[in-house]
C-alpha cells in the first residue's frame, strides 16, 4: 500500500533500533509462535534473548542495565511487536510499567536488585491490581498487608495478570489499612519464592494466546517491611502517576496492529479472486479499505501526536484516555471489516487477521475500560 | 487541547475576524437566510476588512498572506454558522485559478475588484446531468471569428445570483473528452447569460445557490482562462487545497457544535439535574470530544501540508471524507442533546444540522474521495 503520511518525531537512530527489533522478532519470537501458543506463554529463553538484544528496560538508566534511551525505544519495540501480531511477550508491561515503577520509587537496593536483573530477562516482572471483585474500581481492592513487626503479612487473591506464570517479582497493589480507602493502599514487591504465594492457574482467553494471564493467590506470605514500594500508604498515588504514558503503549500498540492488518487484507484482496477478478477490484472492497486507511491515517497521525507531547511531558491524562479509547475502538472495526473482507480464511487461526481479531476485543478492555476513558474525558469537558 | 500550526500574527487576524462576524454577519445572517441570499454591502465590508482574496499577492489588491489566512477566515464563518457569505469560495477557489492560470490583463481586470468585493466570482463546473463526473459536462463554446459562442446550462452554482464573473467550464471539443475541456470568464453582463432559480435547500438558508443559463453568449476568445483544451487539467491542480477546505469548515463547525451542546446541557434541567450530569450525556459527549480531538490533530496537519504546498491528493480525499462524515455525526448527536429545542430553528444546532448535510456531497462526493483513496490502496 502507499505509504501513509511520513512520521515525524522518529530520529535516524530510532530508526536503526526499529530494524534491529524488526530482525530480532523475525527471528527468535515469531517462528515459536505456535509452541508458544499451545503451551499459554512464552518461553523464559526468548526473554533472555530479549534482553541480549537490548529490548528490556531500554529506558532504565545505564547503571541500572538499561540503555537510559527515551519512550520512542519502548514505542519501537511495542510497534513492531504488534506489527508482527506477537502478543505473546509481555516485555512492554515488564519493561514500561513495572520496571518504571521501580526506577521512580524503589529504594537504591531495591533497584540495585531488580532492575538490572529485569533487564537482562532474568527476573521477570508483573503487576497485581485487578481481583476477582475490583477491576478498573481500585479502591475496591481487598488483598491486605498487615504489619507484625518489621513484617508485612499478605493475603489475597489477584485475577487477570499479565506475566502471571513467568512472573518472578510482582508488584502487588494491597490494603495497609483498609479503612482508609485510597490513601490505605500499598505497593508491595512480592517475589515468586515466597512460601504461601501461588500461581493458579492460567486462564483461556478468547485472544493473546501465547500470554500467560493468571490468577495469583497470597496466603500469609510474609515479606519485610523494606519490601514495599514508594513507601505506605502512597499505592493509589503512584498508580495514578504515569497512567498518561501506560495508556499510550496501549494506544500505540493498536495504532501499529491496524496499520499492519491493513496492509495484509490490502495485499490479500489483491491476491485473491471472486466472479473472475481480484477482490480488491471490487468497488465495495476499495471503499471498505479507503475508509480503513482513514481510520489508520488518523490514529497514526494522532497517536505521534500525543507521544510527541509526551517527549516533551505535556500529555495530560484525558488526552491520553482520548488516544486509547479512539484508538481501541477504531482497531476493533478495522480488524472486524479486514476479517470480513478475507471471508472464510479470516476466521481461521492460521491467519494472522484471525488471531488479531481475537487479540482486539480485549483492548477496549484492560487498562482501564473505554467506559473508565469516557468518564476521565467528561470530566475535563 | 492547544494547537501548533498559528502563530501570534495570525491569532491577531482571528481576533479581527472573529470581531468582524460579530459586528457585520451574525446580527444580519437571519434576514439573509430569508432573503436566500447575502447583500452586496456586506462584501464590500468584508472587502474592506481584508477579508476576501488575502492571499491573492499586493499588486492585485491581496495581502499576500499564507493559507493559514484563509483557514482562519473559513474557521471563524464555521464557528458562527454564517454559511450564507461565498467569501471562500470566491476568495479562495476563483481567485487562486485567475491568479494561477489568467492573463496579466485577466489578473488586472478582476483581481483587485474582486479583493474589494465590487466583484463577486463564482465557477460553474456541476450541470443537470454532470455532477462529480466532470467528463459528462455539455455546455459548449465554440469558436466563431475572435469570438466563442456559449450554450447550455449549469445548477447548484455557489454565489450564482450575486456572481459578477464566472469561470465557466466548457467543451471547445466535445469529441476530445477530458481534453476538449476549457474554462472561460464569463461576465455576467454579457447578453444571453440568465440567471436561474435560486434554489431553495436544505440548508445554507443564505446563500445564493443558482442555475445559470448560457444561451448564444459572446466573449472574445481573450476570456479563455488557461488555456484552450486545459481546462480538465487545471481543475484538477489544486484539488487538494479545496477539499481540505471542505474538512476545514467541518471540523470548525463540529467544535462550535459541541461547546454550544457542552453549554446547553449543563444548563438544561431534566428529572431534577442538569442534563450534563446524566452519565449517558457525558458519554456522548466525550465520544464526540474525543472524534474531534483525533480529527482536529488530522486536519491541523494536513492544514501545515498544504501551507507548504506538499498535501496530496489522497490525503485531502481522507480529510475531506472523513471530516464531512464526522460533522454529520457530531452534529447529530449535539442536536439530540438538545431535545426538542434542537429541531428549532432558532437554535444554533438546527441549522447547523441542516447546513452539514451537504458537506458530504458537494466538492466531490464522499464516495468520490473513497475511489480516490482506493486509487492509493
Amino acid at each position: 500500500m502507499t505509504a501513509l503520511l511520513p512520521r515525524t518525531i522518529f530520529k535516524p537512530e530510532h530508526e536503526l533500533f526499529r530494524d534491529q527489533v524488526r530482525k530480532f522478532v523475525e527471528r527468535e519470537i515469531l517462528p515459536h509462535r505456535v509452541a508458544w501458543e499451545e503451551a499459554g506463554q512464552v518461553s523464559r529463553e526468548a526473554w533472555k534473548k530479549a534482553g541480549e538484544a537490548g529490548l528490556l528496560c531500554p529506558t532504565m538508566p545505564e547503571e541500572y542495565g538499561g540503555a537510559g534511551a527515551d519512550r520512542l525505544y519502548s514505542a519501537i519495540i511495542i510497534e513492531e511487536l504488534a506489527g508482527s501480531f506477537a502478543s505473546g511477550p509481555g516485555f512492554s508491561l515488564h519493561s514500561d510499567i513495572v520496571a518504571p515503577y521501580i526506577n521512580a520509587y524503589g529504594t537504591e537496593a531495591q533497584k540495585r536488585s531488580w532492575l538490572p536483573r529485569m533487564a537482562t530477562g532474568e527476573v521477570i516482572g508483573a503487576i497485581a491490581m485487578t481481583e476477582p471483585a475490583a477491576g478498573s474500581d481500585l479502591q475496591g481492592i481487598k488483598t491486605t498487608a498487615v504489619r507484625q513487626d518489621d513484617e508485612l503479612v499478605i493475603n489475597g487473591q489477584k485475577t487477570f495478570i499479565t506475566n502471571g506464570l513467568l512472573s518472578d517479582l510482582v508488584v502487588v497493589v494491597t490494603k495497609t489499612d483498609p479503612a482508609a480507602g485510597a490513601k490505605g493502599t500499598t505497593l508491595v514487591l512480592v517475589e515468586a519464592t515466597r512460601p504461601g504465594f501461588t500461581k493458579g492457574h492460567k486462564l483461556q482467553k478468547i485472544g493473546m494466546k501465547a500470554q500467560d494471564t493468571a490468577e495469583l493467590f497470597f496466603d500469609d506470605v510474609r515479606v519485610p517491611v523494606d519490601n514495599i514500594l514508594g513507601g505506605e500508604g502512597q499505592g493509589f498515588y503512584r498508580l495514578m502517576r504515569e497512567l498518561a504514558w501506560e495508556r499510550m503503549q496501549i494506544a500505540i500498540r493498536n495504532a501499529a496492529a491496524a496499520e499492519a492488518i491493513l496492509d495484509q487484507t490490502i495485499a490479500y484482496t489483491r491476491e485473491r479472486k471472486a466472479f473472475g477478478r481480484a477482490v480488491l477490484d471490487f468497488q465495495n472492497s476499495r471503499f471498505r479499505l479507503a475508509e480503513l486507511k482513514t481510520q489508520v491515517q488518523l490514529g497514526r497521525t494522532f497517536v505521534d501526536h500525543c507521544l510527541d507531547l509526551l517527549l516533551k511531558g505535556e500529555l495530560d491524562a484525558d488526552t491520553a484516555a482520548m488516544a486509547k479509547l479512539w484508538t481501541t475502538e477504531m482497531q476493533g472495526r478495522v480488524v472486524d471489516q479486514c476479517v470480513q473482507l478475507h471471508g472464510g480464511y479470516g476466521y481461521m487461526w492460521e491467519y494472522p487477521v484471525a488471531r488479531a481479531y481475537a487479540d482486539a476485543r480485549v483492548q477496549r478492555i484492560f487498562g482501564g475500560t473505554s467506559e473508565i476513558m469516557k468518564e476521565i474525558i467528561a470530566r475535563a469537558l | 487541547m492547544t494547537r501548533k500550526i498559528f502563530t501570534a500574527e495570525h491569532e491577531l487576524f482571528r481576533d479581527q475576524v472573529r470581531r468582524f462576524v460579530a459586528r457585520e454577519i451574525t446580527p444580519h445572517h437571519d434576514q439573509w437566510e430569508r432573503d436566500g441570499i447575502v447583500p452586496r454591502s456586506a462584501w464590500l465590508a468584508a472587502g474592506e476588512a481584508g477579508l476576501l482574496c488575502a492571499t491573492m499577492p499586493e499588486e492585485y489588491g491581496g495581502a499576500g498572506a499564507d493559507r493559514y489566512y484563509s483557514t482562519i477566515v473559513m474557521e471563524e464563518f464555521a464557528r458562527a454558522g454564517a454559511s450564507g457569505p461565498g467569501f471562500s469560495l470566491h476568495s479562495d477557489i476563483v481567485a487562486p485559478y485567475l491568479l494561477a492560470y489568467g492573463t496579466e490583463e485577466q489578473k488586472r481586470a478582476f483581481l483587485p475588484r474582486m479583493a474589494t468585493g465590487e466583484v463577486i466570482g463564482a465557477i460553474a463546473m456541476t450541470e443537470p446531468g454532470a455532477g462529480s463526473d466532470l467528463q459528462g459536462v455539455k455546455t459548449s463554446a465554440v469558436r466563431d471569428g475572435d469570438e466563442l459562442v456559449i450554450n447550455g446550462q449549469k445548477t447548484f452554482i455557489t454565489n450564482g445570483q450575486n456572481a459578477d464573473l464566472v469561470i465557466l467550464v466548457t467543451k471547445t471539443d466535445p469529441a476530445a473528452g477530458a481534453k476538449g475541456t476549457t474554462l472561460v470568464l464569463v461576465e455576467a453582463t454579457r447578453p444571453g447569460f440568465t440567471k436561474g432559480r435560486n434554489l431553495e435547500k436544505i440548508g445554507l438558508k443564505a446563500q445564493d445557490t443558482s442555475e445559470l443559463f448560457f444561451s448564444d453568449v459572446r466573449v472574445p476568445l481573450d476570456n479563455i482562462l488557461g488555456g484552450e483544451g486545459q481546462g480538465f487539467y487545471l481543475l484538477m491542480q489544486e484539488l487538494a487545497w479545496e477539499r481540505l477546505q471542505i474538512a476545514i469548515g467541518a471540523m470548525a463547525s463540529a467544535e462550535a457544535s459541541l461547546e454550544q451542546t457542552i453549554a446547553y446541557t449543563r444548563e438544561r434541567k431534566a428529572f431534577g439535574r442538569a442534563v450534563a450530569e446524566f452519565q449517558n450525556t457525558r458519554f456522548k459527549l466525550a465520544e464526540l470530544k474525543t472524534e474531534i480531538a483525533v480529527a482536529r490533530v488530522f486536519v491541523d496537519r494536513c492544514i501545515a501540508l498544504v501551507a507548504e504546498r506538499k498535501l496530496d491528493t489522497a490525503t485531502a480525499a481522507m480529510a475531506k471524507y472523513w471530516c464531512s462524515d464526522l460533522q454529520g455525526k457530531v452534529i447529530d448527536e449535539c442536536l439530540q442533546l438538545h431535545g426538542g429545542y434542537g429541531y428549532m430553528w432558532e437554535f444554533p444546532i438546527a441549522r447547523a444540522y441542516a447546513d452539514a448535510r451537504v458537506q458530504r456531497i458537494y466538492g466531490g462526493t464522499n464516495e468520490i474521495m473513497k475511489e480516490i483513496i482506493g486509487r492509493t490502496l
